[in-house]
């Protein structure tokens, strides 16, 4: 895993990382050499290349575009892959710890496995029947924004919801409330979450206090463009008291778009 | 040693979670079939999210004289007809039906002004081909794909790392794997395999690729006897980012040249008038690599070793939403602004044309129950793949592999396992512990310099034979290496088997491409610059014979009066 930032030193860095496991750990210092535009994640790959090669990190493409290598970068949960060393304080160590909010696996990495069972429980895209395959790109336009998450949980881990009250049997987290979005406002889908938002997502424990979109390294607008229309369809579906009666007449709910 | 694996059965056991295997798994299931698969990372992390460009598909929305033929064509024409020319006409002609697909699935591309899947060009393509979205196509189809397979009922094993498979009477039988997490040992019982582990980038010092390309795939059928096809056949894709240091490698997706970016020296020429006046920056990944490499070569490449790269005259909105994720990667990584200033690029490893030789229809290798798809198959993309062509391949080939392998299945009995194969391949994991040689990223990094080095775009007889020599070395090294720490989530004891794996490969490539002495697509020698008739019609082979690495020629079939017939129309 050269980087090439062997051959180009120009000074050093102290990197503080948290090495241990679910047991416990310690910080532990590290001094790296500094490389033009290098990223953390670049460094930490210089510690177990050249000082720890059993330190735990999770990594892919290095790009940006897989969301694996989230961790906590001077308390601000970012991709390490994206945090350039040279936007960081100079003189004090980086201080580098896993997600606070998932269980410890060991050093940087932590068990995010619940993440994907809370995403089997989203009922998945249903065509409307006797579509035509027909899409504007203006419908199109309207929910790229959340297919263009790459699933670094950072917002997971930094919703108080599960960071300081860890309600994960009750409530989903803002990652799959931008996946029912997608799927919600795709402009074929014929499905009806509305029932699962309220009861399995937990979506009323979300307080709008918009952390989530504060780190999402996509820039998607999570609280604003995903959380709130879908609160919004919630309230609509089951306490507006036309809907209610209209339900109750009819039997049964239709599908909105 | 302990005989006390935890075991898990499954009719279709597939390896990697990348397009290919997702695709296998999703067939495989539609065919009743029980299925596990098995992936070093997280679900959804796959090289494939990285894709960035499109899907080749001659759907003819855009240029409605597109049509399976041609693709046929341009894929045979860029593969310098070396490819299996059964997989280029199944892949041209099942595309559009994978496309149509994913979207019925789920996936949300691009749209024309009518509604249509848009399509944009890229190299090699006569038309208007690559169904996208933005630049991000390859997280569309993971997650489109990640999300079907989860509602059918995969079993997906995530952060688990095969290191053998298990063969019993020369028949597929299962594979020895490990948990990633703890280090504990799991043993897969299967009646047949679908390899889909990608390609082998890592082995090179510049790469696009992420750390998970380590040939695993190819070295695991080659280690149970099946056969390696092309390897000689490495992609340079033309533009990776070359400066900071850091960010060397990283792709810059060929929709730049697509949406129309121009390739300029430092002189400001646009050189590539010189070396393919007719399709410029949309001429073939081997050409226009080729190019970039002379010109830097020469002395005109830009400060840091590169050429320009340049989109910044398109109007800012336009390049900010079809190029959105290049926008961000040099704003952030790089400080430059691509809708003002001009990239600097190079090439960067990208992609391994050759791997396990399979049947066209089936993707069955030259071991019975062992099947592969994508880029860890060889021959749909002969000596050069057209950008494109590999999310399509993905798609057409791991269906096909799925559905052989369920078929496979269901008319086999499982094989029993072999302890004593099982206890090898334990002793061999638990070694570096005892070992007491050298860290397994020490002699990682000297691979890659060889391999960067000496078995790059330009390769001629004595780099090749030095780089022979070195990997035996490395080899010697990579067997003694020593690890530190325990079994838990340990990366250096996890690079021990990637090393062995890359090791595997890049004595393959190197054979490979010591024996063909001709340049053709991606293989280029300067001691033969030329094509050779011969060498033409025959493919490399790479088979292990009683513990050594053996290689052969394979004459390529005869083509079918049809397909000759859908060439020579070509204008």
């Amino acid at each position: 895993m050269s980087t090439g930032t062997e051959k180009i030193a120009m000074a050093e860095t102290v990197l503080r990382v948290f090495r241990g496991d679910a047991g416990g750990g310690a910080l532990v210092d590290y001094k790296v050499p500094v490389a033009p535009g290098m990223v953390v994640l670049d460094a930490l790959h210089y510690i177990q290349g050249h000082l720890a090669p059993d330190l735990a990190v999770r990594w892919n493409c290095k790009a940006g575009k897989c969301g694996s290598c989230s961790a906590e970068v001077n308390g601000r949960p970012r991709l390490t892959c994206k945090t350039r060393m040279d936007e960081l304080p100079k003189d004090e160590p980086i201080v580098v710890m896993p997600m606070k909010s998932f269980p410890r696996i060991k050093d940087l990495v932590t068990d995010v496995s619940w993440n994907y069972r809370v995403n089997k429980k989203i009922l998945p895209f249903q065509p409307r029947p006797g579509t035509n395959w027909k899409i504007s790109q203006l419908d199109v336009d309207r929910v790229q924004e959340f297919r263009k998450c790459i699933e670094c949980f950072l917002c997971q881990n930094v919703c108080h919801v599960l960071r300081d009250h860890d309600k994960k049997e009750q409530f989903a987290g803002p990652r799959f409330f931008v996946r029912v979005a997608g799927l919600e406002m795709h402009p074929l889908d014929g499905a009806n979450r509305e029932g699962l938002l309220k009861d399995e997502l937990g979506l009323g424990l979300c307080n709008i206090t918009k952390c989530c979109t504060e780190v999402c390294p996509e820039s998607i607008h999570i609280t604003d463009n995903a959380i709130i229309p879908l609160k919004e369809r919630v309230v609509d579906e089951f306490y507006d008291p036309l809907t209610m009666l209209f339900r109750k007449m009819r039997g049964s709910s239709e599908k909105r778009t | 040693m302990s005989t006390n694996y935890e075991v898990r059965e499954h009719d279709v056991l597939i390896i990697g979670a990348g397009g290919a295997g997702l695709r296998a798994a999703i067939e495989a299931l539609a065919q009743g079939a029980s299925v596990g698969v098995v992936c070093k990372s997280l679900l959804g992390k796959a090289h494939t999210v990285m894709a960035e460009g499109g899907i080749a598909a001659a759907m003819a929305n855009v240029d409605p004289a597109d049509n399976w033929k041609v693709h046929f064509r341009d894929t045979m024409s860029g593969g310098k007809f070396l490819n299996n020319w059964r997989m280029a006409q199944l892949h041209a002609q099942e595309a559009p039906d994978r496309v149509r697909e994913l979207e019925q699935w789920g996936a949300l591309f691009d749209r024309t002004e009518k509604g249509e899947i848009l399509q944009r060009a890229f190299g090699g393509h006569t038309f208007k081909r690559l169904c996208h979205v933005g630049d991000r196509t390859g997280l569309e189809l993971i997650r489109t794909l990640q999300d079907r397979g989860v509602q059918q009922g995969v079993d997906c094993y995530m952060e688990c790392t095969v290191t053998r498979l298990l063969v019993e009477n020369g028949r597929f039988a299962g594979a020895f794997a490990y948990w990633r997490e703890n280090g504990r040992f799991i043993v897969f019982k299967a009646k047949a395999v679908v390899i889909a582990t990608g390609g082998i980038g890592k082995a090179w010092t510049v790469t696009s690729n992420s750390w998970e390309y380590t040939g695993d795939g190819m070295a695991l059928a080659y280690e149970a006897g099946a056969e390696l096809m092309d390897m000689e056949f490495v992609q340079f894709h033309p533009t990776g980012m070359v400066w900071p240091p850091g960010v060397q490698g990283i792709l810059v997706t060929e929709a730049v040249r697509g949406e129309g970016g121009i390739l300029r020296n430092k002189l400001g020429e646009r050189f590539m008038e010189k070396y393919d006046p007719k399709r410029l920056e949309l001429s073939t990944r081997d050409v226009v690599a080729r190019s970039i490499y002379t010109e830097v070569r020469e002395g005109r490449g830009t400060e840091h070793g590169g050429a320009y790269l340049d989109i910044s005259h398109k109007p800012a909105e336009y390049v900010k939403k079809k190029l959105p994720s290049m926008y961000h990667q040099f704003k952030e990584l790089a400080d430059v602004d691509i809708t003002k200033e001009p990239m600097e690029v190079g090439p960067t490893c990208h992609y391994m044309m050759g791997g396990i030789r399979v049947e066209a229809d089936t993707g069955q290798s030259s071991m019975p129950g062992i099947f592969a798809a994508g880029e860890a198959a060889a021959g749909l993309h002969g000596a050069n793949r057209l950008g494109g062509n590999s999310l399509s391949d993905l798609l057409v080939f791991g269906r096909r592999a799925g559905m052989a392998a369920a078929a496979h299945a269901q008319k086999t009995a499982y094989a029993s396992l072999d302890n004593a194969q099982m206890q090898e391949a334990e002793r061999e994991l638990l070694a570096p512990f005892s070992n007491k040689g050298e860290s397994p990223y020490a002699i990682h990094r000297d691979l890659q310099t060889v391999m960067q080095s000496l078995v790059g775009i330009y390769r001629n007889a004595e780099d090749l034979k030095r780089a022979l020599n070195e990997l035996q070395m490395l080899k010697a090294r990579a067997a003694a290496a020593s690890v530190e720490g325990s079994r838990m989530y340990n990366p250096g004891w996890h690079l021990v088997g990637e090393l062995k794996s890359m090791l595997i490969i890049a004595e393959a490539v190197t054979k490979s491409a010591m024996a063909r002495t001709e340049s053709r697509g991606a293989h280029s020698r300067i001691d033969y610059p030329d094509l050779d008739k011969q060498w033409g019609q025959k493919h490399n082979i790479i088979v292990e014979q009683r513990g050594e690495m053996v290689r052969r020629e394979l004459p390529i079939p005869p083509m079918p009066d049809d397909l000759k017939q859908v060439l020579a129309e070509q204008q």
